[in-house]
């Protein structure tokens, strides 16, 4: 678990790839530097999909967070 | 008592179920048991799918206008007004101006997408499009004009209409400069915003050598943040600056803002059960086409099936018998691959699309397609 607050929340679960990277994608487009944007996703796609497009953007992959059907991954915009 | 039926948009998905509805429910609409509106904001139905070929000078605008009293059946009570507002609790529609408001017993949301470039700065002044009718016009000025240079074909919002059309532009754009003996002198980039090419995995390892093969460069985690119309420049969230004498952007979409404000859903999408199409939120409202959160492209072909099953599901609950039609995720989607060839996917909730290879023969499908959809349009084929 982490203490980690986020500023907005995505919850793409449902969503069929590629759609909580677009989704996340979106919110962060959205919001401030500083904020974190936290990202719930079902697609197991996410786990490399999400890393690979934060590095790629300059954006901090604070943690992710693994439930039994879902996982939570906390971006900071930098 | 006589149930009424509301769909707003009368676009593909609206006009195909007003007419689907008015051949299904022929005995209860002669017999006063049921009435059926279709509310739409213009007289005029407009097929998008014709835009694609504007650019090019293969189409007119016209060619994807018709007036929708000569395209919705007669039964079809239709009414020329923006609506305004959606009250789920009274189930009232209310309208721009002094119209009066309506009142509902099933509601069905059929408004499609709504182009929103001013959400990312310097796109107004700075980038083309084929995505309206105006913005179709323009390009193929442009286009007329561009000899030389390079072209930047930028995809910035989605989920967006027709998931192919990108591709398919590029495809067009290449093929087109080389017989007019100018590829030498134009580059082409194609930017997207995730690791492929496509949404789609599938479609994406397809089009990728298709694109390395005609030297159509590539840019991949492209998300325009802002364009400089000035130094015609387009740079992304990720830091890439890429200079362009013609861009081309696919501009962020959302649908229409009462859906949020009636508390359906996000960005105007309404949140539907995938196989039912019912909103999630609310009671006798239903939503298809673009404007229903399926996770499906948003195609006319989607549209269409969908209104199939949300006519057979209305048809039920007006005879008081329970709904049982559901919607499988049916997409259907011709692919141009240049001025003569085009390829061809099918694919739903469980199986994947496989592209077809390009041929000719798909290219005039895709044609007599758009050619018959106006019997599509009113419930004939
Ligand atoms: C360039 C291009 C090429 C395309 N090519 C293809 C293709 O090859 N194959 C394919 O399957 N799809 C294609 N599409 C996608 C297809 O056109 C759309 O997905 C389809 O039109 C969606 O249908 P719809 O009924 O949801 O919405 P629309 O057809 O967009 O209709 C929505 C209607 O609602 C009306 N409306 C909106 N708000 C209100 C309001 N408040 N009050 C009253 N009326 C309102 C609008 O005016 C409009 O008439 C293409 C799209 C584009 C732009």
């Amino acid at each position: 678990m982490t203490d980690i607050e986020p500023d907005e929340t995505v919850d793409a679960r449902g969503a069929a790839c590629p759609g909580p990277l677009m989704d996340l994608i979106g919110q962060i487009r959205d919001a401030e530097a500083g904020d974190v944007v936290r990202l719930l996703s079902d697609t197991d796609q996410s786990l490399t999909d999400v890393p690979e497009w934060a590095e790629e953007a300059g954006n901090e992959l604070l943690a992710v967070e693994e439930f039994d059907d879902h996982n939570a991954f906390y971006v900071e915009r930098s | 008592m006589t149930e009424h039926v509301v769909i707003v948009g009368g676009g593909t998905g609206g006009t195909v179920l007003a007419n689907d509805l008015a051949d299904r429910l022929d005995a209860e609409l002669d017999a006063g048991d049921v009435r059926i509106t279709l509310v739409n904001d213009g007289p005029d139905h407009v097929y998008k799918p014709v835009w694609l070929y504007v650019p090019f000078g293969q189409r007119e605008p016209d060619d994807g206008r018709r007036p929708l009293d000569e395209l919705v059946d007669d039964a079809v009570d239709l009414r020329i007004d923006r609506v305004s507002e959606i009250d789920t609790e009274a189930q009232r529609l209310r309208f721009d101006g002094t119209a009066p408001a309506v009142d509902y017993d099933y509601l069905v949301l059929a408004t499609g997408s709504t182009l929103e470039p001013e959400r990312i700065p310097g796109l107004v002044d700075g980038g083309y499009d084929y995505y309206s009718e105006v913005g179709s016009t323009a390009l193929r000025d442009e286009l007329l004009e561009f000899t030389e240079g390079h072209l930047v074909l930028s995809v910035i919002g989605t989920p967006h209409m027709c998931p192919a059309a990108p591709l398919e532009f590029v495809f067009m754009a290449d093929d087109w400069l080389r017989e007019r003996g100018l590829r030498e002198d134009v580059d082409i980039t194609y930017t997207y915003p995730i690791q492929r090419v496509h949404g789609n995995p599938h479609i994406a390892e397809w089009a990728r050598p298709i694109m390395d093969d005609r030297g159509i460069e590539v840019e991949t985690f492209f998300n325009a943040e802002s364009i400089d119309p000035e130094a015609k420049t387009i740079t992304s969230m990720e830091g890439t600056e890429l200079d362009y004498d013609l861009l081309v952007t696919i501009p962020p979409h959302g649908g229409i803002d009462l859906i949020e404000e009636a508390g359906l859903g996000d960005n105007g999408w309404v949140d539907v059960d995938k196989h039912t199409l019912e909103a999630q939120a609310v009671d006798n409202v239903y939503a298809l086409g673009d404007t229903a959160d399926t996770g499906v492209p948003n195609a006319g072909s989607v549209a269409h099936y969908q209104a199939g099953v949300v006519g057979q599901r209305l048809a039920s609950e007006v005879r008081g018998r329970p709904p049982t039609a559901t919607y499988d995720g049916k997409t259907l989607c011709f692919i141009e691959t240049g001025m003569d060839a085009a390829s061809f996917v099918e694919f739903d909730y469980e199986n994947q699309p496989s592209p077809a290879p390009p041929s000719e023969k798909l290219h005039w499908s895709k044609l007599a397609y758009n050619d018959s959809y106006w019997l599509t349009a009113r419930g004939l084929l």
